[in-house]
């Protein structure tokens, strides 16, 4: 910031022997100076405006879950910060390609260092990403805490397919491929999933809830979902995993603690093992 | 047959300008012709461009699997290609582009021509060394395509390769173990190319080239190959444990035996990340070699520019767990602080750049237009990048086609849109002919279409869920239309590499002489002929400053140094007092 | 050669410090060993130059003043020409086949590469410069 007052430049340019070109250089301050002003507002009121209407999803999903929620919101941060940022790097690139086409053969000056514009956008890009990383932190604290809850299921992937146990009743969902299983759950608590894979690395993700998680041979995941609505939501293994990677589907039923209670206590009847559906699909491919 | 180079140095008078008077006989091609030739050189330029050569052609192969993909993509349950071919496409896709193409282009290649040249050196420090990689390399390229020859086909379990997909039960059959051989072959060219630019940069720099008058693309390329050093040794050791794992009964990545399959996505990661920005701070040299030339001014803030490249590799290497957050067994805060920083010095490059076409002269040659489209695209690649870097992101877009447009966007950013910002400007400089422009220009506004059009849906596919590698996707979803849009620019891209062929071509047939300087450079490569003599130089100009090619055209117009560049603050004093 | 020592030097104590802060953050084996190697990596290189730096001073492209003329001098011997790095890649590609494809390939493998090795020192001794 140019620590005068504007009535100090203005007789400085006047006075400068240096003729038009030093005019256009005071010229450019004022207007250098206007587009601050323009933007300090914009700083200034970006946020009340954004608070004050609803802001669209940027293409994400709102979030069916608490924690998809928190989630959402941080996109929506990230997502805004990205357009502003952007945005400004995209207008100086544009404004530089179109103002500076060569008119001339003319040598232009050869400018090399403008050690405190350097600093500026060293220091500037430092202090945003400080204000990302503490909303991350936040955030994800959020999205990763695990309290205990009544409702726990095991879920196990394997190679194509998804186990769901129920260790409070002892109550089984498996599916591969073309069956693909169900897992549901209680709305409006959170419950607790441990995640495992009897195989190689799988993906569990449900879009809806904004998230995902590796189901990883060895060693067991665990993370909460508190989901808000009922519904039927749709899940797919995001990491490869094999020859019917593509294939490997379930879903999520969300239905009402009462709906739930019934369900889990309904036996399950005679389930095939992981083996035997493994064994299955290899020999007979998944249209059987 | 050994050339011993011995500068006898007589000053020639004009304009400083200093012979460097090697034995005559060494400034006619000599030696072996035809096909023995090319078997025998040890010179720089001739492996250079074998390197160029190789990885261009395996880009064309690598760019026809993604539009046999694409087309596989176009309708939800097409069966063009079965599940097992379409794993192997992107597997070969991806290791193609990524371990034979972008990287091996960019420090084989380009590098190899230009690096030497840049620091006014007569080859490489180790000739020898130097043939030795591109034969390791061309054997491994050999190698790795010989997986679609033997039963069972090709690797299928992605670039990544994570274990215990890759181990013997799950990927049986010789396919992966061809893969991994490969990939021993070429990381050990890799790093010998390393050690030898390090040793050219560091030892056959030319009087008063001091390192920081080094050109950029030479600063780029000397940090690229420490992170070679540090990267590929992993890699090549990880792939060695993978081979014993499969075939010696080790139990290194299988839980089974007592091992940690997350050991491996370490290991990978670690060379992975690394890899990414091997495969781009060259070609960020590129871009900031090309900018100033048709800007006609200094590299503006060139100190900051070597800082931020200094930076952006050490902190790649202290982030290769962002791409595992969804493992759920990282320390989230730290490589996402990390991850996140790497921003600052990618924007400190943008805004250089920027600041070097700011009151310039801007002339859009085909170079030029390419690189302000790697600025567009490397601008969205890089801003989504900062998105993923949060975990609570990455954790709904890992592994969705919003990744894979993301590095698609940054890496066809730097390699391609780079890259042929490269091959129009060195062009002339390798064959003494120039390329045709207005061919240029139909080739970069085609892929700049194409590119906006292939990769602009694939976010938004992403975001609704789409998972990357799957072969058929549910048609309810109204993924379709997007994934056809998709389809659609692949094609447009593929029409615009068609014409850089015929551009080929026709420089080939009516070629048009260029001279050795027809762009008004700045740097030492364009102060020899083009092409350059063996052993590149009869003549250095004094190097004075990082242009010394520029100084010695335009002794009028030097850099203006620290400090004087802000004229009003004299102005200011003189008002207050 | 001090900026080059400086360089690697700055690299060990970059990966010095971040092995040491991820190793008390995260008890990570894995991570902290390929950081500590790294940190060697730029340690023993960077000071070899940098003690090469103090025995030979700054060399006339660390010198901002340097002029052409003080590169006079044999700068260095270089082959123009050489078959054995081909005979040596060919070697180390039938090696990796015998790997993947069968020990058959194992004994043309040792034969070129042993070959080529013999080759190059012979021409190195002749004069030359691997």
């Amino acid at each position: 910031m140019d620590p005068r007052p504007d009535g100090t430049r203005i007789s400085a340019a006047s006075a400068d022997p240096a003729g038009p070109g030093r005019r256009t250089e005071a010229a450019g301050h004022d207007l250098r100076k206007r587009a601050r002003r323009v933007l300090l507002a914009l700083v200034v009121l970006a946020p009340i405006v954004l608070a004050g209407c609803q802001l669209p999803t940027f293409g994400a999903f709102r979030g069916a879950t608490t924690q998809g929620q928190d989630a959402f919101k941080l996109w929506q941060g990230f997502f805004i910060a990205g357009l502003v940022v952007g945005g400004f790097v995209l207008v100086l690139i544009v404004w530089a390609v179109f103002r500076y086409r060569r008119r001339s053969d003319q040598v232009p000056r050869q400018t090399q260092y403008r050690p405190f514009i350097e600093v500026l956008y060293t220091v500037i890009p430092i202090l945003i990403v400080a204000g990302l990383f503490v909303f991350t932190v936040i955030t994800e604290n959020e999205v990763d805490a695990v309290p205990s809850t009544k409702v726990t299921i095991d879920v196990t992937a394997f190679q194509w397919g998804w186990q769901f146990y129920y260790p409070a009743t002892g109550k089984v969902v498996i599916g591969q491929t073309l069956q693909q299983p169900q897992m549901v759950l209680p709305v409006n608590e959170p419950v607790t999933i441990h995640l495992e894979s009897a195989d190689v690395f799988h993906g569990f993700y449900v879009p809806a809830f904004n998230f995902s998680r590796y189901a990883a041979p060895g060693y067991v995941n665990t993370f909460n979902f508190n989901v808000l609505h009922t519904g039927v939501y749709r899940g797919q293994c995001t990491q490869l995993c094999g020859l019917y990677h593509s294939l490997m589907l379930f879903s999520v039923k969300a239905v009402t603690p009462a709906t739930f209670e019934r369900w889990v206590h309904q036996t399950s009847g005679h389930q095939p093992t992981i083996g035997q559906l493994k064994n299955q699909i290899r020999a007979n491919g998944p249209g059987a | 047959m050994t050339d011993v180079i011995t500068p006898a140095i007589t000053g020639d008078g004009s304009r400083g300008s200093v012979a460097v008077e090697a034995p005559s006989h060494l400034h006619e091609e000599h030696g072996p012709t035809g096909l023995l030739k090319w078997l025998t050189s040890t010179d720089h330029k001739v492996i250079g461009m074998s390197y160029m050569i190789t990885s261009i052609i395996l880009f064309y192969v690598a760019g026809i699997m993604a539009l046999v993909m694409r087309l596989q993509l176009a309708a939800p349950n097409a069966s063009l290609v079965s599940f097992a071919q379409y794993n192997e496409l992107f597997t070969m896709h991806g290791s193609l582009m990524l371990y034979l193409f972008a990287g091996p282009f960019a420090f084989g290649g380009l590098a190899n021509y230009i690096v030497p040249l840049q620091v006014g050196a007569p080859d490489m420090a180790f000739p020898r060394l130097n043939a030795l990689s591109y034969w390791l390399y061309l054997s491994g390229s050999i190698t790795m395509m010989l997986g679609f020859l033997v039963a069972g086909g090709a690797a299928e379990f992605g670039w990544v390769a994570y274990a215990p997909l890759s181990n013997a039960a799950n990927s049986p059959g010789l396919g992966p173990d061809v893969w991994i051989m490969a990939l021993v072959l070429t990381g050990f060219s890799a790093i010998f190319t390393g050690v030898n630019l390090v040793a050219t940069i560091f030892y056959l720099r030319a009087p008063g080239m001091t390192m920081f008058r080094m050109p950029i693309f030479t600063w780029n390329m000397l940090v690229t190959a420490i992170l070679i050093l540090i990267a590929f040794p992993v890699l090549t050791s990880a792939l060695v444990m993978l081979f014993c794992d499969r075939h010696f009964g080790t139990h290194i990545f299988s839980v089974q035996g007592g091992g940690s399959p997350i050991l491996w996505q370490n290991l990978f990661w670690f060379f992975g990340h690394p890899e990414v920005y091997i495969l781009a701070l060259p070609y960020f040299g590129i871009v900031t070699e090309i900018i100033p030339v048709f800007s006609r001014k200094p590299v503006f803030g060139y100190k900051g520019m070597v800082f931020a490249t200094l930076s952006i590799a050490a902190l790649s290497t202290g982030v290769w767990a962002h791409h595992m957050f969804t493992t759920g067994v990282v320390l989230l805060p730290f490589f996402s602080l990390l991850s996140l920083l790497i921003a600052v010095p990618t924007g400190i490059k943008f805004f250089n750049w920027i600041g070097t076409m700011w009151r310039g002269e801007l002339q859009f040659s085909a170079a030029m237009l390419f690189c302000i489209g790697f600025l567009l695209a490397f601008l969205m690649g890089g801003v989504t990048g900062v998105m993923l870097a949060s975990p609570p992101i990455d954790f709904f877009t890992h592994d969705t086609y919003f990744v894979v447009a993301h590095f698609h966007q940054v890496l066809f950013g730097t390699a391609v849109f780079a890259g042929f910002a490269g091959i129009y400007y060195w062009y002339p400089k390798f064959f003494g002919r120039m390329l045709r422009e207005n061919l240029g220009k139909w080739h970069f506004w085609l892929m700049f279409i194409g590119f906006w059009v292939t990769f602009m849906p694939q976010y938004i596919v992403g975001l609704l869920g789409m998972p990357r590698r799957v072969a058929v996707y549910p048609s309810n979803l109204g993924w379709q239309s997007y994934n056809i849009i998709s389809t659609v620019g692949a094609f447009i891209i593929a029409a615009s590499f068609a014409i850089l062929l015929w551009n080929f071509w026709v420089s080939w047939r009516h070629p048009i002489p260029c001279g050795d300087n027809p762009w008004d450079a700045h740097t030492l490569e364009w102060f020899t002929t083009s092409p350059p003599p063996h052993h590149n130089y009869t003549h250095l100009p004094p190097i004075r400053s990082e242009r010394p090619t520029w100084d010695y055209h335009h002794p009028d117009a030097p850099a203006i140094p620290h400090g004087e560049g802000r004229e009003p603050k004299r102005d200011k004093v003189l008002v207050s007092s | 050669m001090r900026n080059e020592s400086f360089i690697l030097l700055g690299v060990a104590v970059f990966f010095g410090i971040t092995g040491l802060v991820y190793w008390f953050t995260s008890y990570e084996d894995g991570g902290t060993a390929m950081l500590a190697g790294t940190c060697l990596l730029g340690l023993l290189p960077g000071s070899y130059y940098f003690w090469w730096h103090r025995r030979m001073g700054f060399r006339p492209e660390d010198r901002d003043d340097a002029t052409i003329e003080e590169g006079a001098g044999e700068v260095e011997t270089f082959p123009s020409s050489s078959i054995w790095p081909f005979v040596l890649g060919m070697g180390a590609f039938m090696l990796v086949l015998a790997f993947a494809f069968g020990m058959w390939f194992f004994f043309p493998a040792v034969g070129l590469i042993l070959t080529a090795l013999v080759g190059v020192t012979a021409e190195s001794r002749r004069g030359g410069h691997v």
